[in-house]
């Protein structure tokens, strides 16, 4: 059994296709992402699994039932929103109760929920409290609260962090990622930030232009993206993509570089397709931390490039290489000191390598 | 010695500048005060003549102050002198006007708060149609719909009554408050009629517990203009109604034009006054929220 399951799903909205037969599934538990830029349908999805967004085609399971024409509150969801959305005329205890009071729930369960969530989030000190006198981690917090008082079989988050400061926004992920942990509710949790759903999702699902562009667990989105616009949208500064073409001779596969004679082997990759790659045009992509200043493993693979600019952050330096006039970037730690306008050693790890269709933008 | 010179030439410019703001400020001063004058000099001729005698009125001129203060004229105004027929004093026509204005404000303002509210928080096709349409309905020339309105009551059989005044101001008062109770509810975050929805709320419960608690500043707005605009009409009020049915200020009117004796001067700006002053009891009770409610933004949870 799936505790929420997405078959063949299409909506759009007038002309404009906002999601295109989406498949979707998760099991008890799961903490799923809905990960990608503004306007790839992110939202609307997780509208549409909430019930607030009707849906063109395709159906929406929720442990095996067909909720696709059920009514929100018939779901068995609760949702956090991104602006809150606490009621403003009522306070804290208010708010959180509103939903088991629309319930018909009985007084005594409504305070014994109240009871326990309250303290449980640590909001039991604001229970008199209006909105407007929280501060945004309270409100979030209330948010939350509001959501977990009905005991939901799913909660669905809509960018529940975006509205917090820097600091906040990390001590309110590491809180969410810690009430998953304790509850063990399933969660599908819409954002934008990348960092945001590495760390919280047990699975990401990319999306972009209202499809689905990989749907697995955070190490693989991460080391085996599957296709050019993952590799790129996924990892800070973003992976490499070196356009060049592949030569494939006996026994020997190795990658070319426009405009560069260096061959890179390439024998050690792990191709889903091995035939047919001679002179294939591809992109060859390879993250900036995994241009190393010094030799790591046996299998590093040296190379001279010349180093343009550094920018310092920190414990760390971006720096920009010019790779047969493609410019690529690396990270270095900042205590190394990087010579501009000089070619220097450098090794490329081939283990983390990841190779892509120049035409069709999927991994090889 | 550069250092000195630049200091003392800051100096001269700062003296300098120092009589241009203080020259400004007084002629802004002036200005103020002579728009303010000329704002209040018709209210004062208007309170100082009702406190005259009619015999003071003839002697003196517009700007003298009244020998002594005299409410013989607004006791006329609103009470009549108590001789019968030919007798129009405002009392009745008062009340009339209360009638028509306390249900008229309310209902307009409860529809406009409904279409607002279905119109950004339930979206359906073709809802900026209707809006368009509401929006048309502010901008017709009141003249225009006068025969039709006629027909409509006649037919309605509510004709020359309170009841028909009601109907038409609050008729034509929906396009207005639409768009006040609109555009304020645009402003309030749709997600929090998600989160009612998921909530189990409905389309009643949403409107009264969550969106019209949280109102005040808007319905304050409304009711203002609602209530100026239909207290002070005067083109429905004497189309559609005449004689007992009248309110204020059609009364005000007849008053003041079909007195066949000599002017009563004392009497008429009594009159004006009594018929002015529920519109600014309305503005001093509630002016501060009407500022506040016109210029006030989101509503941040």
């Amino acid at each position: 059994m799936k505790t929420l399951k997405i078959e063949e799903l299409s909506k759009n909205f007038g002309t404009t296709e906002v999601l295109r037969k989406i498949n979707l599934e998760i099991d008890e538990g799961n903490f799923l992402v809905l990960l990608g830029p503004s306007g790839c349908g992110k939202s609307t999805l997780l509208n549409i699994i909430a019930g607030l967004e009707t849906i063109n085609e395709g159906n929406v399971f929720i442990d095996d039932y067909n909720v696709s024409k059920v009514e929100p509150k018939d779901r068995n969801i609760a949702m956090v929103f991104q602006s809150y959305a606490l009621y403003p005329s009522m306070n804290v205890k208010e708010n959180m109760i509103f939903g088991l009071k629309q319930a018909k729930t009985s007084k005594e369960k409504i305070e014994e929920q109240l009871q326990k969530v309250s303290t449980f989030l640590q909001v039991d000190k604001l229970l008199e409290r209006k909105p407007s006198q929280l501060s945004g981690g309270q409100r979030q917090r209330v948010a939350i609260g509001r959501a977990l008082v009905r005991e939901p079989r799913i909660f669905l988050f809509d960018e529940p962090l975006s509205n917090l400061d820097a600091k906040l926004r990390v001590e309110m992920r590491r809180e969410i990622k810690k009430l998953h942990q304790q509850l063990k509710t399933t969660v599908v949790y819409v954002t934008h930030d990348q960092t945001e759903a590495m760390s919280l999702g047990t699975k990401i699902a990319i999306m972009n232009h209202g499809v689905i562009q990989q749907n697995d667990t955070p190490e693989i989105i991460y080391n085996k993206p599957s296709n050019t616009f993952v590799a790129d949208f996924i990892g800070s500064p973003s992976m490499n993509l070196i356009k060049g073409k592949i030569i494939h001779n006996s026994n020997n596969i190795s990658f070319i570089a426009d405009g560069s004679t260096l061959e890179v082997p390439i024998n050690n990759y792990d191709f889903k397709e091995k035939s047919d790659l001679n002179n294939k045009e591809i992109y060859f992509g390879i993250r900036p931390e995994h241009i190393y200043f010094k030799k790591l493993n046996e299998d590093d693979f040296d190379i001279n490039l010349r180093a343009d600019l550094s920018e310092y952050i920190g414990h760390e330096q971006i720096v920009t290489l010019d790779y047969s006039n493609q410019e690529i970037l690396a990270k270095f730690p900042s205590t190394i000191k990087i010579e501009l306008e000089k070619e220097m050693k450098l090794y490329f790890d081939l283990e983390h390598t990841s190779l892509f269709d120049f035409n069709t933008k999927e991994r090889l | 010695m550069q250092d000195n010179l630049q200091s003392s030439s800051y100096k001269e410019l700062e003296q300098k500048s120092k009589y241009t703001n203080m020259f400004l400020r007084w002629f802004l001063y002036f200005v103020l005060i002579l728009f303010a004058s000329y704002f209040i000099f018709p209210l004062y001729v208007m309170v100082v003549t009702s406190l005259k005698t009619m015999e003071e009125i003839r002697q003196g001129t517009l700007l003298t102050w009244p020998s002594s203060l005299n409410f013989d004229s607004w006791l006329v105004a609103w009470g009549g002198r108590g001789y019968g027929a030919g007798d129009t004093f405002l009392r009745p026509y008062f009340w009339n006007s209360i009638k028509m204005v306390v249900p008229a404000v309310f209902f307009s303002t409860f529809i406009g708060a409904m279409t607002g509210y279905v119109l950004t928080k339930w979206r359906f096709k073709g809802d900026q149609w209707v809006f368009l349409f509401l929006l048309f309905g502010c901008f017709i020339p009141f003249q225009a719909i006068l025969l039709p309105m006629a027909r409509t009551l006649g037919t309605l059989g509510i004709s020359n009554s309170v009841v028909g005044l009601v109907l038409v101001h609050t008729v034509y008062g929906i396009p207005f408050t639409t768009l006040f109770f609109r555009n304020y509810y645009i402003s309030v975050p749709t997600e929090l009629v998600k989160a009612a929805r998921i909530d189990g709320a409905g389309f009643f419960k949403i409107f009264f517990k969550i969106l019209l608690p949280i109102s005040a500043p808007i319905i304050v707005v409304t009711v203002i203009w609602q209530f100026t605009q239909i207290w002070n009409d005067f083109l429905f009020g004497s189309t559609f109604s005449f004689g007992e049915a009248a309110p204020i200020q059609v009364a005000l009117n007849n008053m003041v034009l079909s007195s066949t004796s000599v002017k009563e001067y004392n009497v008429d700006m009594a009159s004006a006054i009594i018929a002015g002053i529920p519109t600014l009891i309305v503005y001093v009770l509630a002016g501060k929220y009407f500022i506040r409610g016109l210029t006030s933004g989101a509503v941040k949870g």
